[in-house]
């Protein structure tokens, strides 16, 4: 599949975003005042917003796309964007009354951890729900968005939170714990998804044209003799070429250089704003680690091809 | 709305027959001018006469080599367009209700004015049968030629997709799926006409009909046979004065 830098941008930031929300939600403390209460659901809501515009680049019509909210009973991607604007709604509330009385209200709180999980969810069915690309039609793509977010909204939450604490637990080791948990289930989807081919699908040019009953199929000739929006969009072939690097890259920036600033920070127990930095590295990473995501996987159409 | 009919009054749609089709892309061309001038925006190419022209067709032939174990190679020419599934993916997952399939005929179809774009249907479509206009960024798709088959304006002999008026060969076949007497039902039903990768459920209402069965005769060879000798000098049937005198010669070693 086509990796469009747009929707690569939406799913990482905003699932940062959501899963600071989510975090923030269960009340974790951080610096007093208002100014701060600003600064820091700032930064969950640029994310978030950053991610959903980014995410409208990627439209033909982005003046239409108020319409995306009206067929949520059949369309994940519907649910998505009505459950990213609830969310955004109840935290602007809980933001407000966080800003005006110092009081971070619970079970408004409760309810949008709920709600930003339900959306980075909902985020990652739009990719799970499609059967004609089994590499994401897998039980473990859902799971992996939403340990990134949990990941990257832990390490946000770490780096701000006074003395670096997460409720009784240093932020640094339970933001490690994270990372370390969402990259070894990233891992296993890398070596599932090596497995999860089309063909283990049951999916083949013979089925894909019903001449297997006859002999083996090869293409011989293209209906076209330049690109066409399918060849582009779905039989896209050049990320792949540099695969094995940039999972490299993703492991090194995503994984090992955020887990080694948070194993620092927690020895040394001193300068969690350093965690701040790992939250960089993590996010350099994912965009490596999304982008391989869309490039390696391979749609039904190719086997036309 | 987006969500799937319960069940469509009629099912509209093609018979394919794979054994006719020569190949000629008649079909594709047809059907890029009738739509690009009837339902919804113009089938647009960008850069249709430079060096990487593109553009949006409803309708496209691929010609695949057959290889079966114990004969030659075959080639089939393949056309493909929309199936009008029943359980079409396509249709669910759009985010707008821009993508719809009708409870009428089962004919399934985008509102152009309410398409973000989004082209996440297309990644849905397990047969590549939809495609983004260039110029307009909405999704296209195979309409049946909604704006032939109830056309009253236009002799009824049209009142067919233009990809099947136009066949040369005959080798595409539109009607009611949904009646057992109707042509396509019995064609389907006579050579077993087949769905295209069933194991993505989508129930296709279009069918394939498989090429039939080439001959292919045991044949029985003498080993010394060689089609090579056919073409040699052969001077055995020459007579009178010509024979002896090639006989004499032959002689003379």
């Amino acid at each position: 599949m086509h990796p469009a830098i747009s929707v690569i941008f939406f799913t990482v930031l905003s699932g940062a975003g959501y899963g600071f929300m989510a975090v923030l939600g269960l009340g974790v403390a951080m610096p007093e005042g208002p100014l701060a209460a600003f600064v820091i659901s700032g930064i969950a809501g640029v994310l978030a917003v950053a991610g959903l515009l980014a995410s409208t680049f990627h439209l033909g019509h982005p003046e239409r796309a108020l319409l995306a909210f009206s067929q949520w009973r059949t369309s994940w991607l519907s649910r998505e964007g009505v459950l990213a604007v609830v969310t955004l709604v109840l935290f602007a509330i809980y933001v407000f009354i966080w800003m005006a009385t110092g009081e971070r209200y619970f079970f408004l709180g409760l309810l949008i951890t709920i709600a930003a999980t339900a959306t980075v969810f909902a985020t990652s069915m739009i990719y799970a729900q499609l059967k004609t690309v089994p590499h994401w039609h897998m039980r473990q793509t859902p799971l992996c968005y939403l340990l990134f977010a949990a990941a990257s909204g832990v390490l946000l939450a770490a780096g701000l939170a006074p003395d670096g604490m997460i409720f009784t637990m240093p932020g640094s080791l339970l933001a490690m714990m994270e990372l370390l948990i969402a990259w070894a289930v990233k891992v296993l989807w890398w070596q599932n998804a090596k497995k999860t081919t089309l063909a283990a699908s049951g999916s083949t040019v013979e089925t894909a044209t019903g001449l297997g009953e006859i002999g083996k199929v090869r293409l011989l000739e293209s209906p076209h003799s330049g690109e066409s929006y399918l060849t582009k969009e779905m039989v896209h072939v050049i990320g792949r070429k540099h695969a094995d690097k940039l999972r490299m890259i993703a492991l090194v920036l995503g994984c090992v250089i955020p887990v080694l600033i948070c194993l620092a920070v927690f020895l040394a127990n001193t300068g969690s704003m350093w965690l701040l930095l790992a939250f960089g590295f993590l996010i350099a990473g994912l965009f490596a680690e999304r982008w391989l995501f869309f490039a390696e996987a391979k749609h039904t159409v190719s086997l036309y091809y | 709305m987006t969500a799937l009919p319960q069940s469509t009054k009629t099912k509209l749609g093609l018979v394919i027959d794979l054994d006719i089709c020569v190949g000629c892309h008649a079909c594709v061309v047809n059907c890029k001018e009738w739509n690009t001038s009837g339902y919804g925006a113009p089938l647009a190419d960008s850069d249709p006469y430079g060096v990487e022209p593109i553009g949006a067709w409803l309708n496209r032939v691929h010609t695949f080599e057959v290889q079966p174990d114990h004969a030659p190679a075959s080639i089939v020419h393949f056309p493909k367009s929309c199936l009008h599934c029943e359980t079409a993916p396509c249709v669910t997952v759009c985010p707008t209700g821009a993508s719809y399939k009708r409870s009428e005929d089962g004919i399934v179809l985008v509102d152009e004015d309410m398409c973000i774009g989004c082209g996440l249907c297309a990644w849905a479509c397990p047969y590549g049968a939809r495609e983004m206009d260039p110029a307009e960024k909405v999704m296209k798709k195979c309409t049946l030629c909604v704006d032939r088959i109830y056309n009253e304006n236009i002799p009824e002999i049209d009142r067919t997709p233009a990809c099947v008026r136009t066949c040369p060969a005959n080798a595409r076949h539109f009607g009611d799926f949904s009646d057992p007497e109707s042509e396509v039902s019995v064609m389907v039903k006579e050579r077993g006409g087949i769905d295209l990768m069933p194991e993505q459920g989508t129930n296709p209402v279009n069918k394939y009909l498989m090429p039939r069965p080439k001959t292919n005769p045991e044949m029985e060879l003498d080993e010394n046979f060689s089609l090579a000798d056919l073409a040699k000098e052969n001077t055995a049937s020459a007579g009178g004065f010509l024979g002896w005198v090639d006989r004499a010669l032959d002689r003379l070693g």
